[in-house]
């Protein structure tokens, strides 16, 4: 499904990594592990076309793909550091302009659903600002949920999630995959993932 | 290797598809926005009209030399004005990583900034535009001339969120905190639109025909419209880069 | 071989290096003479006397600066076009220049205008117009050192110098516009005849200006290509470099 070819990365005069290949097929997961400031974050960014490589090749099903390409834009679900929230909208309010922004059409009933299975059901009409962290990260897990792609991309999902959301997390992913959907996840946890493969920055 | 069945396998968009409701997801969220955070956009507009007040107070109040004045006076005001609101256009989505998700989105990014665009002229523009008959009295401007400034205005602030927003997209996560920066940046930008808007105002003494500064105004509406959505995208995606 | 071989840094920097010596000797050479020419050759001037002699730095120097802006902003359309390293270089090293030529136009045109107009400042079209310019230079230059990234900084820089080259024109209209509206009559010193000698010699202030240019920017760019290149191993093998190990 997705396929890199000797993508390399710099910051500054630092070469953050080099000679980075893989071949990722529907129904399976890549996790993705390395100390801080190895490129993890910058790979992942990659990979989802936000950033250009320094050299390197990308292809998405045999095709090749340049950064913010309409397929990988149409087929990637990328969850970054920030859960982009509004602190003056509500949960739900929030999360669905988030899936609207991906062109799906989400009812009022759908989304109080995901709320719910994140267990921010109670939390609906509360305003983002008055959430915790946690709680801000679970309106990302629904969102996860609600917006059909096929390649998750996801850098460190589980920051500030209890015991319970990394559960939960861990369960979406699972399932994801099952399904034959694919996940790329950069985190330390390990989250009992089917069919998974690991990629260790030195 | 196909995508499995589950998923629908979406090919690319064709160039303009989901224009309309990228624009329309924009503006309608940008201004639901602001609506939450009121007192913001008043002080912006207090800050207006306290710069127009402050002119007169640097002078002698004379009737003959605030009528030369007035047009000029509330025109860069709203120069100022449109400028203090720009730095946040886009900081925010920025910050919270929403602007990410909008480029990423499969809708087209320029429609997408267009509706955002759309939502600051909305909110910081027509205000400037309304507000206008009510400053002039300060200038003692007679209603002719009002007509022509608030026509001008009308047609010549879009451009000024249309330009600033190239500025706001290239001065996004600076460490100079890019108020000033964008100030250098958006401000030589300003200059034909404050001549073409001033001197239709000053056209209507010297009894020549405003019609034709219009159309240089609309001409620069023109320009804008087609040229700036592209190269803020440009400029967004250089800053997620 | 083909004509690409020079659009790598490793392979310009050396030719740059040569080129810098024959530019910068033509322009010392040429500087000299246009000044000989201008300030002592030519005839005094029936209307302006010896302040019209300003000229031979005025025009040149106004000249170059517009003509930089478009050289610099037709770079950096490069850059952004084919993201080649050493056109984004070739365009961050012309900008210091244009500005200088761009201050050096108002300053003495400001000059000048104190015999002629009776006052340093006059708000003539011409004047306006290099003002906004220098703006526009000064606005490139900033917005490149406040962004860390050499390579986000390139393509930033190339979007806000295309924007300003499609406003530079109409910027020029706009003030043209205004002035003519506002002061009827534009001041002029006249149409007549020029002195064969003072072409002379304010061609040779011309040519001085543009082998000026090009030997500086040529300069900049070899200091700027050891800067964003360094670690790349054909630098440690530079003599220069080597004998300050």
């Amino acid at each position: 499904m997705l396929e890199v070819k000797n993508l390399a990365a710099r910051r500054g005069h630092i070469t953050l990594f080099d000679q980075v290949n893989f071949r990722l097929s529907a129904g399976e997961a890549l996790v993705v592990t390395g100390a801080n400031g190895t490129g993890k974050t910058t790979l992942l960014r990659m990979l989802a076309g936000l950033s250009h490589p320094l050299s390197g090749k990308m292809f998405w099903q045999e095709q090749e793909v340049r950064p913010f390409d309409p397929l990988l834009r149409n087929n990637i679900n990328f969850a970054g550091h920030a859960p982009s929230l509004k602190d003056e909208l509500t949960a739900e309010e929030n999360l669905e302009i988030l899936v609207r922004l991906t062109g799906e059409s989400v009812s009022r009933q759908t989304l109080r659903d995901a709320l719910d299975k994140v267990a921010l059901g109670a939390r609906l009409n509360v305003p983002a600002r008055s959430l915790s962290q946690g709680q801000r990260r679970r309106i990302g897990l629904a969102r996860l949920t609600l917006i059909p792609r096929v390649l998750w991309i996801l850098d460190e999902p589980v920051t500030a999630l209890d015991v319970a959301g990394i559960a939960l997390l861990g369960e979406m992913m699972a399932s994801h995959v099952k399904a034959g959907g694919s996940v790329i996840a950069a985190t330390h946890q390990s989250l009992d993932l089917p069919n998974v493969r690991s990629f260790s920055f030195q | 290797m196909n995508t499995p069945a589950s998923f629908p396998t979406r090919s690319a968009y064709a160039f303009g598809d989901g224009a309309l409701s990228a624009f329309s997801w924009a503006l309608r969220r940008d201004l639901r926005l602001a609506m939450r955070s009121r007192a913001e956009l008043g002080v912006q507009i207090l800050f207006y009209i306290i710069v127009v007040a402050l002119f007169p107070l640097s002078m002698a109040p004379d009737h003959q030399l605030l009528l030369l004045l007035g047009p000029g006076v509330l025109w860069v005001a709203a120069l100022l004005a449109s400028l203090l609101s720009l730095s946040r256009l886009f900081a925010n989505d920025f910050a919270d990583g929403t602007l990410e998700q909008m480029a990423l989105s499969p809708w087209p990014l320029s429609a997408l900034i267009l509706g955002k665009v759309a939502a600051h002229w909305l909110t910081t523009g027509l205000p400037v535009v309304l507000l206008a008959p009510l400053l002039s009295i300060q200038y003692a401007l007679e209603a002719e001339a009002v007509k022509v400034l608030m026509m001008g205005l009308l047609i010549g602030t879009p451009v000024l969120s249309l330009l600033g927003a190239i500025g706001a997209a290239l001065t996004l996560g600076l460490r100079s905190g890019g108020g000033s920066l964008l100030a250098l940046l958006v401000l030589p930008l300003y200059v034909p639109i404050l001549i073409f808007g001033a001197a239709s105002v000053d056209g209507i003494r010297g009894g020549i025909d405003v019609s034709s500064n219009f159309a240089l105004l609309g001409a620069g509406l023109l320009l804008a419209l087609v040229g700036a959505p592209f190269a803020t995208s440009a400029a967004i995606r250089i800053a997620l880069d | 071989m083909n004509s690409f071989k020079y659009a790598s840094p490793a392979q310009f920097y050396p030719l740059a290096g040569k080129l810098v010596s024959v530019f910068a000797v033509l322009a010392t050479v040429l500087l000299i003479i246009g000044l000989i020419v201008g300030l002592y050759l030519a005839p005094i001037d029936v209307t302006q006397k010896d302040s019209y002699r300003i000229i031979y730095v005025h025009v040149p120097a106004a000249w170059m600066s517009m003509f930089l802006y478009v050289v610099m902003a037709f770079w950096y359309a490069i850059a952004l076009g084919a993201n080649t390293r050493l056109s984004a270089m070739m365009a961050q090293s012309i900008a210091p220049t244009g500005a200088l030529m761009t201050a050096l136009a108002l300053w003495t045109g400001s000059f000048w205008g104190k015999p002629t107009w009776g006052t340093y400042w006059e708000w003539d079209a011409r004047m306006t117009s290099e003002l906004v310019l220098l703006f526009l230079y000064l606005g490139v230059i900033a917005l490149r050192s406040a962004i860390d990234d050499p390579r986000r900084a390139d393509k930033a820089c190339g979007v806000l110098a295309i924007v300003g080259v499609v406003n530079v024109p109409i910027i020029y209209m706009s003030v043209q516009w205004w002035n003519t509206l506002h002061q009827g009559a534009t001041i002029s010193v006249g149409e007549r005849t020029i002195d064969s000698m003072m072409l002379t010699g304010l061609l040779m202030m011309i040519f001085a200006f543009w082998f000026y240019s090009i030997a500086i920017t040529l300069m900049r760019v070899r200091a700027i290509i050891l800067e964003r290149e360094a670690g790349a191993n054909w630098i440690s093998e530079l003599s220069e470099v080597k004998g300050q190990r």
